[in-house]
């Protein structure tokens, strides 16, 4: 009998079969909280994975196509340099726009440190030009040459110095994230492994009352197979609920948020761990499995 | 139906048999005896498949039980009803669903097989325990109930270990009569027992052959009985 009739024969048996095994015992609640709490850190770690991925996504996108010119000159030869840096923009294959920023958004850049009461007017600030680039780019040496020749204030920062180890990070973050999900999962069949050989061995007179009655040993490891895998659904459906609760009450960061107060769910992602329970039950099905046809052979 | 060709069986590098060879005909009523520790269990093991031989064959209704597996084995043991000297039930369930068990694990449990289950309480004087957990039955009890369980798969042969072991006189003249009756309807039996006046007073009821482990060895059974 193949795998996938196994699982037909195992989600057809009649409740009959499960009843030949006694249903107490210690195995019930390990079970139980063993696929629930790793099906909380499961939806955890999913969190951790997709934030990590969305943040990722956002610096390498949004910040991989904008750069600051910060101009910073003699209160006379201010403006002089503002405007000869957006001349050399306007001429520069690959910018697609560029603008200064004005003084009200520069004290709004500053707001979080110093406060709203900040006299921008009176202190000797330098000025923000912002500039998107097209999809070609363009050629940072050549206009860091160019600013240096028309407007000896002017310093390209092109963000990427900053954001690429930033993305890199995230990166891993999103791969580690997954890593502990695979982790979460192996250690998921390794508790369920354990259980069902303790639950095995404790019901060896179980099995040789089945044995002499001429039940096959499809039919035993099935009893023991179904009663694992539904416990441990059960056990991951509660662990995923609970996660999801426990995400809902971390502060939403908004649009200033970061890894810490974006760790939750965006949009259909929310659908992603109701595959945590099934799944585990996947698991919890083959563990057992391996298990009971182990112990059944050394056992016969 | 099940044939013994030369059978050894040892444990742990004791010889528990040796040179064992019988062949339970269809329709036979077979009596072995023996002192306890004789082999009489590890006999009847043999016969149902439960122990295979270190040397020799063992055929179960035609196979060589070398060449079954396990699942084979428990497709022959649907034909082969065993009372278990300590009769082995699933205490959490009740009687009614330990003696239906054959029919459970062989997928057979339906409304005719119900009706089935009734006869064959009634036969054996149950009808009182449906429900009750074998915990809670005496000795003489869970002894016709381990024979009704037996019995449920309508098996060709029946292999009973010390089936009066627990049980009073009278009880075990009922149970006797109880499987001379199934002998009558063409049901092999063999029955290990070391109880000699049990097999002396089958002899009105059936023509029994004797046999004795003695030595690790069978023999025919002598005159003493």
């Amino acid at each position: 009998m193949n795998t996938l009739d196994r699982i037909k024969t195992l989600a057809a048996r009649d409740a009959g079969a499960d009843r030949v095994v006694p249903p107490a015992g210690f195995t019930v609640r390990l079970t139980l909280f063993t696929a629930a709490a790793m099906a909380f850190l499961t939806v955890f770690a999913l969190a951790l994975s997709m934030a990590a991925g969305r943040l990722a996504t956002s610096w390498g996108e949004e910040l991989a196509r904008a750069s600051t010119i910060r101009i910073s000159a003699p209160e006379g030869q201010l403006a002089a340099q503002t405007a000869a840096v957006l001349r050399v923009l306007e001429q520069t294959p690959g910018v697609a726009s560029a603008r200064a920023l004005s003084p009200e958004e520069q004290r709004a850049l500053l707001e979080p440190w110093f406060g709203p009461d900040l006299p921008v007017e009176s202190l000797p600030m330098p000025q923000l030009v912002e500039l998107q680039e097209t999809g070609d780019g363009y050629d940072a040496d050549g206009l860091r040459l160019r600013l240096q020749a028309e407007a000896p204030g002017a310093v390209l920062d092109e963000h990427s110095r900053w954001r690429r180890p930033l993305v890199t990070a995230a990166g891993r973050l999103r791969l580690l994230g997954w890593a502990a999900i695979v982790l979460i999962g192996a250690a998921t069949g390794a508790m369920v492994t354990l259980a069902a050989n303790a639950a095995l061995a404790a019901n060896a007179q179980v099995i040789a009352v089945l044995r002499l009655v001429g039940a096959t040993d499809g039919y035993i490891a099935g009893a023991f197979v179904r009663r694992f895998t539904l416990r441990t659904l059960a056990g991951a459906a509660a662990g995923t609920l609970i996660g999801l609760l426990a995400l809902l009450i971390v502060p939403a960061g908004g649009d200033t948020g970061g890894i810490l107060t974006g760790l939750r769910f965006a949009g259909l992602q929310w659908l992603w761990p109701l595959l945590v329970p099934p799944l585990a039950a996947v698991v919890a099905f083959f563990a057992t499995e391996l298990a009971a046809r182990r112990v059944l052979g050394e056992l016969a | 139906m099940i044939e013994l060709d030369n059978v050894a069986y040892s444990y742990s590098g004791a010889a528990i048999l040796s040179g064992v060879s019988l062949e339970l005909a269809p329709g036979s009523f077979h009596f072995l005896t023996g002192p306890s520790g004789s082999g009489k269990t590890t006999f009847l093991k043999l016969c149902y498949g439960a122990l295979r031989p270190t040397e020799g064959q063992v055929s179960i209704f035609g196979e060589d039980l070398a060449a079954m597996d396990r699942d084979a084995v428990a497709m022959a043991r649907r034909r082969i009803g065993v009372v278990h000297q300590d009769c082995q039930f699933l205490d959490h369930l009740p009687l009614a669903e330990n003696v239906a068990l054959p029919l459970t694990v062989s997928g057979q449990a339906s409304p005719e097989q119900a009706d089935n289950l009734r006869e064959l309480m009634t036969w054996v004087g149950l009808t009182e325990k449906y429900e009750a957990l074998p915990p809670e039955l005496s000795g003489g009890e869970r002894q016709r109930a381990a024979l009704a369980r037996a019995l449920i798969l309508s098996p060709d042969v029946i292999l009973a270990d010390e089936p009066t072991g627990n049980v009073d006189w009278e009880m075990s003249q009922r149970l006797l009569r109880l499987l001379v009756e199934l002998n009558r309807m063409g049901k092999t039996v063999m029955i290990a027992t070391h109880d000699l006046m049990l097999i002396r007073a089958a002899k009105s009821l059936v023509n029994a052959r004797n046999l004795r482990i003695a030595g690790g060895t069978l023999q025919a059974a002598g005159a003493d009985l």
